[in-house]
């Protein structure tokens, strides 16, 4: 077992809470990857990052498309290129070594020190891709049966995935993961996140950006509640724009950072005009 | 040690195994639950449960099994890091470690009952009222050393309070569900086989070989195509009055399948209360734009996966008897039930999706009818779980 010398505790311009930064330091202890979910623009993939940042160790990005295979993150084996060689005999063809490419995670094993990786947005591959990385990810080693080598980890790797919950990951691969959810931050957590951002952002229009931000969280029925990066662009905008304070409640200015489909444009603008900005009592995003 | 947690976190029915719980005594062992409460509560919550569907049920859990035992270590804990943070060389003596234990817990809330039945609104700065920012030992962010937390962001939460809060409620999945869930649900829909459309972007090896050989050793690259969904989805829903309750979250249904691209083919249809000779192809249930069921049948080939979603609650005469149908100008000549049989029977996969909880399913006035229509076509209800379930029965064979 890897001794963590330094725990994680966030970053300067990353807020983590105090949940995820035990999650995160109890992946590091036992070397299981950490299973990250939670709303779109959380910060799931960010926390990697900030991991990185906060530990002082390198980081390898692995981004998970519908398309690709368990094994391309651990090498490839360039078939075709080997092939189309072999036509010209410009190149020695014979030696395979020169075909095998190691992916991200195989990187990530021969490395010489620790690193963390991420494998960011698991559940858009294959059902099965989880499945086919149980092994490599349980022993942190694997086989290129075309050269006979194996590769192991020389220092268990921090593995963050994050997954966006589009399909189901299987029991097996669960079972080894640490997870967490990251919860929507509340009106004093999304202060601080704002603030790390804007760090000479006026008081006064933080608070009125924050609850204009919730108030339109709080409406039911829309497709896609705007989430924490949407917020600080908006912040942005409104900062560039040079919008006074007053006007963010009772106007929303540049909606459109906000909100990015029709629908739900014109349900926040219709429930603006209609009935102005009542917070409901409910805890925004929590309850549904 | 703790195993009766274990136990407990099984029957309040999350799925802890074995694997898991040798992972958190593991852990324990390396001391990663800093010796409180929280700590534990947030490492066990973070080995042991894999969905966030199942945080309520573990704080559930937690708070059955932890309920009165708020340890004095997390206290000494809470004093430990607040001397910490005053001055980082300080070393905490036994007799200071005493001086936090005697905060005495019983006597402590038996205070903070009294002060919540005295106290009829918001309290915050001063000393003795529940509150904020104060030196009461009731509220949050206040400074008394060995105060209870009652709500608010804090470090050193007090872990069975937090489990108490139950903030995840909203995350179970026996609730009923929002759209974004449903599409969740449907994508696990899937059947992949065909070979006959989209872009051909993965290699042929023996192809490749058979041609590269014919061409005399010239490399000669063969191209197929990826595996594509091949689900035909018949959704038919019941349009009645008895439906009306269940409106909105039969529309996020709706919304979720008709966003769903994965499908293969897609077809909505609407019935009122039962189905007879005619299905309506869209929910006024008008004559006008209607079809024949048995054109319905001829159309759809079995291969069709029929979900029906319906309270299954009418008068049994609607089910049962020649001429029910509830719409006047509806004469049946077969009673529905008939009719149903006959649908079952044409397709493969189908299942009925109720949204009356299946608790109530023997209670409720449409009981008879419903377990009637249950024997025909297997029913689940509207939520996450009987989503999943119903979809792993059209998946299965028949």
């Amino acid at each position: 077992m890897q001794q963590i010398h330094n725990l994680f505790t966030g970053t300067k311009d990353y807020i983590a809470s105090a949940d995820l930064q035990n999650s995160v330091n109890i992946a590091a202890a036992l070397g299981r990857p950490l299973l990250i979910k939670g709303e779109p623009g959380t910060g799931k993939t960010m926390l990697a990052r900030s991991i990185a940042e906060g530990l002082k160790k390198q980081l390898f990005i692995w981004n998970i498309k519908s398309t690709t295979k368990a094994k391309d993150g651990l090498y490839i084996y360039d078939t075709v290129q080997r092939l189309y060689d072999s036509q010209f005999g410009d190149h020695d063809v014979s030696d395979i070594r020169h075909y095998i490419k190691l992916g991200k995670l195989g990187e990530a094993f021969i490395s010489s020190e620790q690193v963390v990786v991420l494998i960011d947005e698991i559940d858009k591959a294959d059902i099965e891709f989880p499945n086919d990385l149980l092994w490599e990810l349980d022993i942190m080693s694997f086989d290129i049966p075309e050269t006979g080598e194996t590769i192991t980890a020389r220092h268990r790797p921090i593995v963050v995935i994050t997954s966006n919950a589009e399909k189901e990951l299987p029991d097996a691969f669960l079972r080894r993961c640490i997870f967490h959810y990251i919860s929507f931050p509340d009106e004093d957590m999304m202060a601080e996140i704002v603030r790390v951002h804007h760090p000479d952002l006026e008081k006064k229009l933080l608070e009125e950006a924050l609850k204009a931000f919730y108030w339109v969280r709080s409406i039911n029925g829309l497709q896609k509640k705007p989430s924490t990066s949407e917020l600080l662009d908006w912040v942005q905008a409104l900062v560039v724009g040079g919008i006074s304070p007053e006007k963010i409640c009772n106007e929303l200015p540049f909606l459109g950072v906000l909100i990015k489909k029709d629908r739900d444009f014109y349900a926040v603008l219709q429930r603006l005009n209609s009935q102005g900005m009542q917070r409901k009592t409910s805890t925004p995003g929590l309850l549904r | 040690m703790f195993i009766n947690f274990f136990y407990l976190l099984r029957s309040y029915g999350v799925p802890v195994s074995i694997t898991e719980w040798m992972s958190l005594m593991e852990a324990l062992s390396h001391g990663m639950a800093f010796s409180s409460l929280y700590g534990f509560y947030c490492l066990a919550r973070a080995v042991l449960v894999k969905s966030e569907t199942h945080y309520d049920r573990y704080d559930l859990a937690f708070h059955h099994c932890f309920k009165g035992i708020e340890t004095p270590d997390e206290l000494t804990e809470r004093a430990l890091k607040w001397l910490e943070n005053a001055l980082p060389a300080l070393r905490i003596s036994p007799e200071e470690r005493k001086l936090f234990q005697e905060w005495d817990l019983d006597e402590l809330r038996r205070q903070l009952e009294e002060r919540l039945r005295e106290q009829k609104e918001q309290h915050h700065g001063g000393g003795k009222w529940i509150g904020t920012g104060g030196t009461s030992p009731f509220g949050h962010s206040g400074y008394h050393p060995a105060g209870v937390r009652l709500g608010g962001e804090s470090v050193n939460k007090s872990a069975v309070k937090v489990a108490a809060e139950r903030k995840f409620r909203g995350f179970r999945a026996d609730e009923t569900i929002g759209v974004r869930q449903f599409e969740v649900a449907l994508r696990k829909l899937r059947q992949l086989s065909s070979k006959v459309e989209g872009p051909k972007d993965e290699l042929d090896i023996d192809e490749t070989i058979q041609s590269t050989a014919d061409k005399g050793g010239m490399l000669q690259l063969v191209w197929s195509r990826a595996r594509k969904n091949t689900v035909k989805l018949a959704l038919i829903m019941d349009s009645g009055g008895s439906m009306v309750p269940h409106t909105r979250i039969c529309s996020q249904l709706f919304s979720a399948v008709n966003r769903a691209t994965h499908f293969k083919d897609l077809k909505f249809f609407y019935f009122h209360n039962c189905i007879y000779e005619h299905i309506f192809l869209d929910p006024v249930c008008h004559l006008r734009n209607s079809l024949k069921t048995e054109d319905f049948l001829r159309v759809l080939g079995p291969e069709y996966k029929i979900v029906f979603v319906g309270d299954a609650s009418m008068a049994p005469s609607e089910l049962t008897m020649v001429g029910g149908a509830i719409d006047w100008n509806m004469s049946n000549n077969e009673p529905g039930i008939v009719w149903l049989h006959r649908i079952a029977a044409h397709f493969n996969h189908i299942v009925w999706l109720n949204p009356i909880p299946a608790e109530y399913w023997r209670w409720t006035e449409g009981a008879y009818t419903i377990a009637l229509i249950k024997n025909i076509i297997p029913m689940f209800e509207l939520t996450l779980e009987g989503m999943d379930s119903a979809i792993k029965k059209l998946k299965a064979k028949k």
